[in-house]
Order: C-alpha cells, then sequence, then structure tokens
C-alpha cells in the first residue's frame, strides 16, 4: 500500500512546481503591465522637457503669440487660463457643495425623484466634454449673449463649470459622507437644527475633503481643450482682458496699449472679452507643420504642467493642514 | 417665573425661530442646486434634439434626402454637394476606439490585479498614485506625444516606413489614447477586485489551488460585472475623445479600414468645423449638432449599459 503513496507525492511535486512557475509568470506579466502606462508617462515628460526647455524662459511666459515662432510668448493664454482658473469655482463650488448637501443631509434617497437625481448626476459625468462645448456654445453663447457678449471669458468659464460641476457634486458627497453620524446625531441633541448641524459641523469636518476633491476638479477644468475649441475661443490673442492691467500688442508685436485699470465697469467688462486659455494653445501650436511651433508647443506643455502640479500641490497642503487639526 | 426668565425665553424663542427659518431656506436653496444638473441634462437633450431638427429641415429645404444619412459612404458636409453618410465618421471613432480598447482593456485589467493581488502595500502606495497622474494630465498633451513622439516612432519601427504609415494615422492616435485611458479601467477594476471578500481567497487556498489559480478563477470571476462595466465606460470614454483624435488621427473622412491611414471620428469633425469660419446657422453649424447628437447617444447608451450590467451582475456576498 505504501508503495503507491509515493509515486502520487512525487507527481504533486513536479506539478505543484508546474503550476507555480504559473503563478510566477502571470505575477510578473502583471507587473509589466503596470509599469506600461508609467514607461510612456516618462517617455512623454522626457520628450516634452527636452523640446520645450529651450523655449520655457521669463520671456516666453511673458509676450503674445506670434507668427513667428522664436518670438512666440503664452502671455494671453496664461492669463486666460488663470481668469478661468478663478471664474469657474466660482459658479461650480457653491452649486457642487449645496447640492451634495442636499443629497446627503436632506433628500430621502428612497423617494424616486432623488434616485433619479443621483442616476442623472452619474450619467452627466460620463458624457463627453466636447457635447458640454455644444451646450456652451447654444445657451452661453447664444442664447445668453446678451450677458456674456458672446465667446467671452464668462461664456468660457460657465461651460467649464457646468462640465465639472458633477465631479465636484461626487467628490463632495464623499466628503460629507465621510462625516460619522453621532457628530450630526450630538448636534441635534443639543437642539441644533439640520441646518446648525451641517454648517457648524458637518461641513468644517469635511472641509479638507471637499476642497481637495474641488481643487482636483478644477485642475482637470484647466486642462480642457475640446469644449472651448467648439464654444469658439479664439486661437490667436493679442491682448489681454481690461483688468486688472491691460497690454495689447499689434501685428510686428509692439505694445500699442498699456494701462492699468480696477474698476468694476472693466472687470465686467473683462469678463465679456474674447480669450484664449494654455491648452488651446499648445493645440494651435501643436497643429502647424514647422518643427519650431512644436518646440513653442512644449514649452506651452511645460507652463499647463507647472500649473496643474501647482494646483495639485495646493490640495495637497491644504488636506495636510486640516486634517492636523482634527 | 421672573421677568428675566420671560426675557430669556423669548430671546430663545426668536432664536429658534430664525434658525428654523434658516434651516427651511437653505433646505429649499440646496434642493435647487441638486436639481439645476437635472436642468443641464435636459439643456443638453433639448439643444442637441432642436439642432438636429434644424439641421434635417434645413436638409429637406437643400432638397438632399435624409435617407442618405444612413445609406451613404461619403461625409463631406463642407462641399458640394454635401454628403452625410454618417457611418463614415462612426466607423473612424470605432477604429481608434478599438485600438485604444486593444492596449487599455488587458493593460489596465492587470494593472489591476498587480495592484490588488500581487502588489506588496508599500509598492502599490507609490505606484497607484503615479498611475492616476496618467489620469490627469490634459489629453491635448497626448494629443502632441501621439503626433510628434508616437507616430515617428511607428513610422521607424513599422517596415515601410512614411510610405505605409501617414503622419497623421488611427493607430498611433488610438494607441496613445489607450495610455490615457489604462488609469480608468485600472482603477475601476481594482475597486471591483479589492471588494472580493478574502473568505472566498483563502477557500480557494484551502483547496490547494495557487495564487494564479485562484485569481484566475475565483477572483476575477466574482468580479466581473464591475470589470465589465469599466471595460463599457472605457469604450465610451474612447467614443467622446477629442483632442487626442484631432491631434494625430487626421481628418480625412474616408471609409477606410487601415489602421495606418488618417481617419476622421465624429469629435475630430466637430472640432474641424469649429476652428473654420462656419458662419452660424448654415447647414455646416447644424451638422456639429447632429454629429453631436449622435456622439451623445452612443455614449449614454455605453453608460446606461455599465451601470445595469453592474446592478445586474453584481454578485452577493
Amino acid at each position: 500500500m505504501t508503495v503507491d503513496i509515493v509515486p502520487s507525492e512525487v507527481n504533486f511535486r513536479s506539478n505543484y512546481d508546474r503550476r507555480k512557475l504559473a503563478t510566477n509568470i502571470f505575477m510578473g506579466v502583471a507587473f509589466f503591465a503596470t509599469i506600461f502606462g508609467l514607461f510612456f508617462l516618462g517617455l512623454l515628460l522626457y520628450d516634452v522637457f527636452t523640446k520645450g526647455l529651450p523655449y520655457f524662459n521669463w520671456r516666453f511666459v511673458t509676450t503674445f503669440p506670434s507668427r513667428n515662432p522664436t518670438d512666440a510668448g503664452i502671455l494671453s493664454a496664461l492669463v486666460g487660463s488663470i481668469w478661468l482658473m478663478f471664474l469657474i469655482p466660482f459658479f461650480a463650488f457653491p452649486l457642487g457643495i449645496g447640492a451634495a448637501i442636499y443629497m446627503e443631509e436632506y433628500a430621502d434617497r428612497d423617494l424616486w425623484r432623488n434616485r433619479i437625481l443621483e442616476i442623472n448626476i452619474s450619467n452627466l459625468a460620463g458624457v463627453p466634454s466636447i457635447i458640454y462645448g455644444l451646450l456652451g456654445l447654444e445657451l452661453y453663447v447664444r442664447i445668453l449673449e446678451p450677458l456674456t457678449k458672446g465667446r467671452t471669458l464668462l461664456a468660457g468659464a460657465l461651460t467649464l463649470a457646468t462640465l465639472v460641476l458633477p465631479v465636484v457634486i461626487v467628490s463632495s458627497r464623499e466628503a460629507i459622507r465621510a462625516v460619522p453620524r453621532d457628530i450630526r446625531e450630538a448636534a441635534y441633541a443639543v437642539g441644533c437644527t439640520r441646518w446648525q448641524a451641517i454648517w457648524y459641523h458637518v461641513l468644517p469636518m469635511a472641509f479638507a475633503g471637499i476642497l481637495t476633491g474641488t481643487i482636483l476638479a478644477l485642475s482637470r477644468a484647466i486642462g480642457e481643450t475640446a469644449p472651448l475649441i467648439t464654444l469658439g475661443a479664439l486661437t490667436f490673442i493679442a491682448f489681454l482682458p481690461p483688468w486688472p492691467v491691460t497690454t495689447a500688442v499689434n501685428e510686428e508685436g509692439v505694445v500699442i496699449v498699456e494701462k492699468v485699470s480696477a474698476g468694476l465697469g472693466s472687470f465686467i467688462q473683462a469678463l465679456q472679452t474674447p480669450f484664449t486659455a494654455l491648452p488651446i494653445q499648445i493645440f494651435n501650436w501643436a497643429s502647424r507643420p514647422q518643427a519650431e511651433f512644436h518646440a513653442v508647443s512644449a514649452a506651452g506643455i511645460i507652463v499647463l504642467l507647472l500649473l496643474l502640479v501647482a494646483m495639485n500641490s495646493v490640495a495637497i497642503l491644504l488636506r495636510a493642514l486640516f486634517q492636523q487639526r482634527k | 417665573m421672573t421677568a428675566s426668565h420671560d426675557s430669556n425665553f423669548a430671546a430663545y424663542e426668536a432664536q429658534r425661530f430664525r434658525s428654523k427659518w434658516m434651516n427651511l431656506i437653505m433646505r429649499n436653496l440646496t434642493w435647487a442646486f441638486a436639481y439645476f444638473s437635472i436642468i443641464i441634462t435636459v439643456g443638453i437633450t433639448l439643444i442637441l434634439v432642436a439642432e438636429s431638427f434644424f439641421f434635417f429641415d434645413k436638409l429637406a429645404k437643400q432638397g438632399v434626402s435624409w435617407t442618405q444619412i444612413f445609406t451613404a459612404t461619403e461625409w463631406t458636409p463642407l462641399f458640394e454637394p454635401p454628403k452625410f453618410g454618417v457611418i463614415v465618421v462612426i466607423m473612424g471613432t470605432l477604429m481608434t476606439t478599438v485600438i485604444a480598447m486593444i492596449v487599455a482593456l488587458p493593460v489596465g485589467l492587470m494593472s489591476a490585479i498587480f495592484l490588488s493581488e500581487y502588489a506588496p502595500p508599500k509598492l502599490r502606495a507609490v505606484l497607484k498614485p503615479i498611475l492616476e497622474i496618467l489620469a490627469g494630465v490634459p489629453t491635448v498633451v497626448y494629443g502632441f506625444f501621439a503626433l510628434l513622439v508616437i507616430t515617428p516612432i511607428l513610422q521607424r519601427i513599422i517596415p515601410g516606413g512614411d510610405s505605409v504609415i501617414a503622419g497623421l494615422n488611427a493607430l498611433s492616435a488610438g494607441f496613445v489614447m489607450g495610455i490615457m485611458i489604462i488609469p480608468l479601467v485600472a482603477s475601476l477594476s481594482e475597486d471591483a477586485i479589492y471588494a472580493v471578500p478574502n473568505l472566498l481567497r483563502e477557500g480557494s487556498y484551502a483547496l490547494g489551488a495557487t495564487k494564479f489559480e485562484t485569481t484566475v478563477s475565483v477572483v476575477i470571476p466574482s468580479a466581473l460585472s464591475g470589470i465589465v462595466s469599466a471595460f463599457i465606460l472605457a469604450v465610451s470614454r474612447g467614443v467622446g475623445e477629442t483632442m487626442i483624435v484631432s491631434l494625430a488621427a487626421g481628418q480625412s473622412p474616408i471609409l477606410n479600414f487601415n489602421p495606418l491611414d488618417s481617419v476622421m471620428t465624429i469629435t475630430a469633425f466637430i472640432v474641424q468645423v469649429s476652428l473654420g469660419d462656419t458662419p452660424t446657422n448654415s447647414l455646416a453649424f447644424y451638422t456639429i449638432f447632429f454629429a453631436g447628437f449622435v456622439l451623445f447617444l452612443m455614449t449614454l447608451i455605453l453608460n446606461i449599459l455599465a451601470d445595469w450590467f453592474v446592478r445586474r451582475y453584481r454578485l452577493m456576498y
């Protein structure tokens, strides 16, 4: 009888080695798949920096675009992106955080209309960004023209704010949901209304999470190109909005207007100014045939990536800052 | 009861009254904010439907038969005579998407498996955020990368070089789009795989299965609904992607199944018209809304399908 056991033991061992090998091979393949994307990220960054760094200097950041690649700068696009960076949250954050508060704190989630609301928001998050460009073109450029004056900063900011709204809602909801139930119940127990519990207890605790999520959503909006192109943002802008500092150059790149104005009137005018933004300028330069413009485009990408890294750092910093207090 | 008690009580009542009103106001205000998203959806749908209606109306006025939209094999809305064979741009869209999926689905799934099943916690904590950076790179940068880095590399690798692979081609656009979509697939699949309870894995080990056998025959089947839904969302993302295809895939609305040639996608068409000087209210102007409507329907169906998959086939542990 014992004779029978020995071969099967041998059999198991040999079989085990083969199966163990399969595990190791599989793990190796999975590891390389994970590295695959990172390899191309590295290649992308390497190429952008080797092409763009020779063009990337202070002059590039402070001059207007030009027909001549060696003179071309990114000033109007950078200023346009910075304007958008301050305008988008103005619309998207109150709306998005408010919606998140309603859905997490007030809404009865078993009601059919609130379930539809949830499905609707997750569906909106899946709508391609270029469709938001078509929405912006019709709604903000054409229907609301008396207010926005057409293809302007205001129309662009509204379009991008609409685009990131679902993302802001989803990330704010997650931050609010992470606040423990006990906090609310303790507040109700001492006689708080629902709003007082939200305002004095839930929101301060969720603040770090909300801020991080919304800044990340904003950094997505700053990189969006397609909706602004559909909206009709211009690709060549040789002036700055009339607030707080105006400059304009003529076709030779000579400054023809320069003034400082801080009035409310010029601020409103600025909102109604045609604009361009970093990704549009990058797209414009990259799609030209001359290799010199490709280098200028790479320099523009460096500026855009620096802006995004700065925004992400702010998000991480704020989260660290607020988490320490808890 | 003294007078001071009464006045305290009155102050309390007044404050209570204000708090209750504040609560009611904020409840209704946040309600309005939340339901604003419904207005956006209705707005998008109304605009796309109405403008597509104008598109068909214009077609009829110009004496062009609307049935050619489904039958014609040419897409030349900007030329005379205009042809609206939308199948051409749909095929262009599908071709870049299929190439992207060939890259993104296996690589994304394997990354998810590595991160959740094999990677030691420390390595995972490093790799995951780096992988997420891929998702944060603006698509216009990926377009630049496809056009100016990947295409030249392909031209060097593929025998025949410039003569067989066009400067603008579906392959490099699709490939780079695939790289862009990897983190989406990886992160959604990882969520699904991570949700598989350890009891199932341990049961499998108890039967003598190796890690590979456990992953392939227990973990992945258990997470399948989430993985399939991640795949469908990836397809939807590929269909709607715009800047990579606009920069690197080209503007050739020709029915062609060679990935080395230039193709036109629905999104690239919208960009092409938006960049030109198309007068508003012209036929070409309405055509971008019609193209947008087709794109919207395609992604909507895919998104609903992904959602349905998760709900219908989710395993309850």
